[in-house]
């Protein structure tokens, strides 16, 4: 297992040749990236995304380890970057592995679901007009609920 | 203990931590002692359904424990991924 958080951008590709090239026997890779969206008006300047060193990579490695314990997985990679970033920049990435691809897929789903409003981060939008943060929505919270 | 503010929380407060000296018991004392202290943590604290907190980096309840914790976090609920 790999928990990564940082300020710098991550190479997606780079990272998800070296994740898929580093076991033989896990026949299903998948990986879900994040993107900081624009805003309907496009008018997003930044995104600033603050986070509490130490919890989060606690609540990160938290969340990883009750995946593996769930399905069936090889390794699990969890990057997700905080600080100023703009429209179009990659916030974050999970890869999983496993022998198949059920596992990859449902492991993939639920890091990202606990990851939403377990792991503690919080995104400022910023534009010309002012910023404001970003409230969490019910359904992130409901979404746990299926697990 | 260190009491530490995130995201709105801490713009409200108007500051990152800080060394709590408390004889609160339990995190809901905690919060009735800092809104009684100043117009901005009445205003950050107001209301308790707005807001998370973590107990030596754990989330916790309201009505958890103080013993033996030494970092209580205050935020709202997350947005990550």
């Amino acid at each position: 297992m790999r928990v990564v958080v940082q300020q710098e951008p991550f190479d997606l590709g780079a990272e998800a040749n070296a994740f898929a090239a580093a076991d033989t026997g896990m026949g299903a890779i998948v990986t879900f990236t994040g993107v900081v969206r624009d805003l309907a008006r496009g008018d997003l300047d930044v995104m600033e995304i603050e986070h509490y060193p130490g919890m989060t990579e606690k609540a990160l490695t938290k969340i990883a380890t009750e995946a593996q314990e769930r399905w069936s997985l090889g390794d699990v990679l969890v990057i997700h970057r905080y600080g100023r970033l703009a429209p179009g920049d990659r916030i974050m990435m999970v890869a999983t592995a496993a022998p198949h691809r059920k596992d990859a897929f449902e492991a993939a789903e639920y890091l990202m679901d606990y990851l939403k409003s377990r792991a503690p981060f919080w995104k400022k939008e910023i534009t010309g007009a002012g910023a404001g943060w970003v409230a969490a929505k019910d359904e992130d919270e409901d979404a746990l609920t299926r697990w | 203990m260190d009491v530490l503010y995130f995201a709105w929380v801490r713009e409200r407060i108007g500051i990152p931590r800080e060394r709590v000296e408390t004889g609160a018991e339990t995190v809901a004392q905690l919060v009735e002692e800092l809104r009684a202290r100043e117009p901005r943590y009445e205003a950050a604290f107001a209301d308790l359904s707005a807001l998370r907190v973590a107990l030596d980096q754990d989330l916790a309840d309201f009505d958890a424990s103080l013993a033996g914790v030494r970092e209580v976090a205050f935020f709202p609920p997350m947005t990550g991924g």
